[in-house]
């Protein structure tokens, strides 16, 4: 049932994207009438969707112009907070700290959207490995990124891995050394689903002193990219000729992909507070849901529901439309884009019900 | 003046034109004087805007108490001190292992281009040195991370499970080659440049007739670079030296592209994670970083300001203790 939704979910895109892009050429600025400019500022996961977001939206609304300045999650929400800007993206909800400062800012209730999900892979360099994904548990992940685990040929990870002979190679795990949401969401990831191996909290900072580690995500997959026997964990659409990790959820293996990260969201629980307009999910790491892939990170899109000019307002909900329609959803998932995973169907009437309550006070 | 001449006695012609000449020479001196006092005092200013600037951003990492501090998410040490003092340590561990293995390989190069080699190739290497120096650092940070780090990766591997690795500095190496030894190797042949070219400018002063004296005294060629170049040209040397210390110092680039970070008083040099160098830091965490973590990470460059301050001292100094030692006079 999942899949013929899909399937009909890009056969519609595909449709639009043709119309889309036609009426773009033919009529250019006939499309829409709407005009101004809109600033956000934010987390740097997004940025690469963003830029494609830009684009598209700008294809079909010439008069309007965005900007995105990637400073930071933290950096987005003060600027937000401050007034700055007219959005903000962000890879960590606000806190109720934030959420009284925004309202303020707002004059109104704030919007909190989970816009882009994006599927973290643990890629390795084993070139020489007779194995499509090595399958791993958490805690296996765990005691590999906290050094208990020190050569591939160990006892845990053959056992997940029946008929795979690993070479007598020492494991070099590598972190982000600068900080990250990607880093947050993966040892959260480890501190919630490795039964008690992996004892720091999450962290947006890599926890543990020393170790190999590259600054960026592609400076991570460099660095694994050039030690056999490295071990790291990015973006999955940056992951390229790099193996990735099938990790165990339940009692199956579950290899990385979009669909597969969707399907972890929305088997994922509210998060405490969470509301109509403030859409917050507390990822199930822990999920034993079929075909789930726990191991994601969410981004936040956090806008006003009414804003004093009644243009921005127009904007701002035209432009958070776009991005959450099935247009804007697969222009990131795009490999060439971001990489990102769509989102599901109820996730997205659910935003779209919240855009649709944006109005100029 | 035309109309003046003609009633002037035509014999001295010279006379009526001297006066204006002379103030305006005067005036262009004067204009000259005004312009290279500007320039000295411009110096002066931005230095102490710098010095000023640093003050005021780091006071409130300064005074912020430890619980403020800790709220950064990246700050894990007790005080600022406790967070600077290995950075300062990683800082000049880095420079250091760079100017040992720089300085002998510059003054060789430089005694090869200043006594040894022959005339049109001494020309054709100083070029080559020179434009060495004119290569910018990300090309030697993007140089140590392709080229480099394979290279050195199979050495790194025997040195460390061989016998030496029972010492700190060869121990637990881990591919690949991103740990301190590898950044001071590229550290190093960054800083060649500036040591050779301007050891070479001062080995090229000995006085000839110190060296002719030497030869005259039965030397041979190596005696006499012993006897006249070396003792004339170490405070040269010296101040070359710590010219590359500064360069070393303030890298920021090329670290930050090499080596895999930690934050610990570690001889560990083929180990990852180990140390890290002020200025690669500020790098890495400046783009992310907003209010009290700003002036935490201009506090660090505080300090650096002051080492390299410090480092410059300390070379003036030995350079004007070693003068009257040495044979220029």
């Amino acid at each position: 049932m999942g899949a013929a939704a899909l399937g009909a979910m890009s056969l519609v895109l595909a449709a639009c994207g043709g119309s889309g892009d036609g009426g773009g050429d033919s009529t250019s600025g006939g499309t829409s009438d709407l005009s101004g400019s809109i600033a956000g500022a934010g987390a740097t996961s997004q940025e690469a969707a963003m830029a494609g977001w830009i684009a598209g939206f700008t294809e079909a609304n010439p008069g309007v112009s965005v900007s995105y300045d990637a400073v930071g999650s933290g950096g987005g929400r003060e600027q937000f907070i401050a007034g700055a800007v007219a959005f903000a993206g962000s890879d960590a909800a606000l806190d109720a700290d934030e959420v009284s400062g925004a309202t303020e800012r707002c004059g109104s209730d704030v919007l909190e959207l989970p816009i882009y999900i994006s599927p973290i892979a643990v890629v390795y360099n084993l070139p020489d490995i007779d194995a499509e994904h090595v399958q791993l548990s958490a805690e296996t992940i765990a005691n590999i990124f906290n050094g208990t685990i020190t050569n591939w040929n160990d006892a845990a990870i053959a056992a997940e891995n029946p008929g795979v002979t690993f070479p007598d190679l020492a494991v070099v795990p590598v972190h982000r050394s600068d900080e990250s949401g990607t880093t947050k969401n993966f040892t959260d990831y480890l501190a919630q689903a490795s039964d008690g191996a992996w004892t720091d909290e999450a962290s947006g900072d890599w926890p543990i002193q020393g170790g190999q580690s590259g600054q960026g995500t592609q400076g991570l997959i460099d660095v694994v990219a050039g030690a056999e026997g490295a071990i790291g964990y990015a973006d999955a659409s940056r992951a390229g000729d790099l193996g990735t990790v099938a990790l165990q959820v339940g009692d199956a293996y579950v290899p990385v992909s979009a669909e597969a990260a969707a399907t972890a969201v929305d088997a994922s629980p509210a998060a405490e507070g969470a509301s109509d307009t403030q859409i917050t999910i507390a990822i199930d790491r822990t999920t034993t849901e079929a075909g789930a892939y726990p191991l994601v990170l969410i981004s936040y899109e956090i806008a006003c529901q009414t804003y004093t000019d009644s243009a921005e307002a127009a904007n701002v909900k035209a432009f958070l439309t776009y991005v959450a329609s099935n247009d804007g959803q697969q222009r990131a998932a795009d490999p060439t884009v971001a990489g990102s995973a769509p989102l599901s169907a109820t996730l997205q009437g659910e935003v779209q019900a919240a855009i649709d309550t944006i109005s100029a006070s | 003046m035309a109309v003046t001449s003609p009633a002037r006695e035509p014999n001295v012609p010279a006379a009526p034109t001297l006066p204006p000449a002379g103030r305006r020479r005067r005036r262009s001196g004067r204009t000259f004087f005004g312009l290279s006092i500007g320039a000295g005092v411009t110096i002066l200013v931005t230095l102490a805007a710098v010095a000023v600037f640093l003050l005021i951003e780091a006071w409130p990492a300064v005074t912020a108490s430890t619980a403020q501090l800790q709220e950064i998410s990246w700050f894990d040490a007790s005080s600022l001190l406790a967070y600077t003092g290995p950075l300062i340590f990683g800082t000049l561990l880095a420079a250091v292992l760079a100017l040992l293995m720089a300085v002998p390989v510059a003054v060789g190069i430089a005694l090869f281009i200043s006594h040894y080699a022959p005339r049109r190739v001494a020309q054709g290497l100083g070029y080559l040195v020179d434009l060495l120096a004119a290569i910018p650092s990300v090309v030697y940070g993007l140089w140590g991370v392709l080229w480099l780090q394979p290279l050195l990766d199979p050495f790194f591997a025997w040195l460390s499970s061989s016998t030496f690795g029972v010492l700190p500095f060869f121990a637990d190496y881990s591919p690949p080659a991103r740990n301190m030894m590898t950044t001071s190797i590229v550290l190093a042949v960054m800083i060649l440049p500036i040591i050779t070219a301007v050891s070479r400018e001062v080995f090229l002063q000995t006085p000839r007739l110190h060296e002719e004296a030497a030869l005259a005294l039965g030397a041979t060629r190596w005696e006499m670079v012993r006897m006249a170049v070396l003792p004339f040209g170490r405070s040269g040397v010296i101040s070359a030296a710590m010219l590359g210390l500064g360069r070393a110092l303030g890298e920021t680039m090329a670290v930050l592209m090499i080596l895999s970070p930690g934050y610990l008083y570690s001889l560990y040099l083929l180990k990852p994670g180990q140390q890290q160098t002020i200025a690669a830091n500020i790098a890495a965490k400046f783009p992310e970083a907003s209010g009290l973590a700003v002036n935490t990470l201009v506090a660090t460059g505080l300090a650096l300001f002051a080492i390299t301050f410090a480092v410059n001292m300390l070379a003036r100094w030995i350079v004007a203790r070693r003068k009257e030692f040495s044979g220029a006079n």
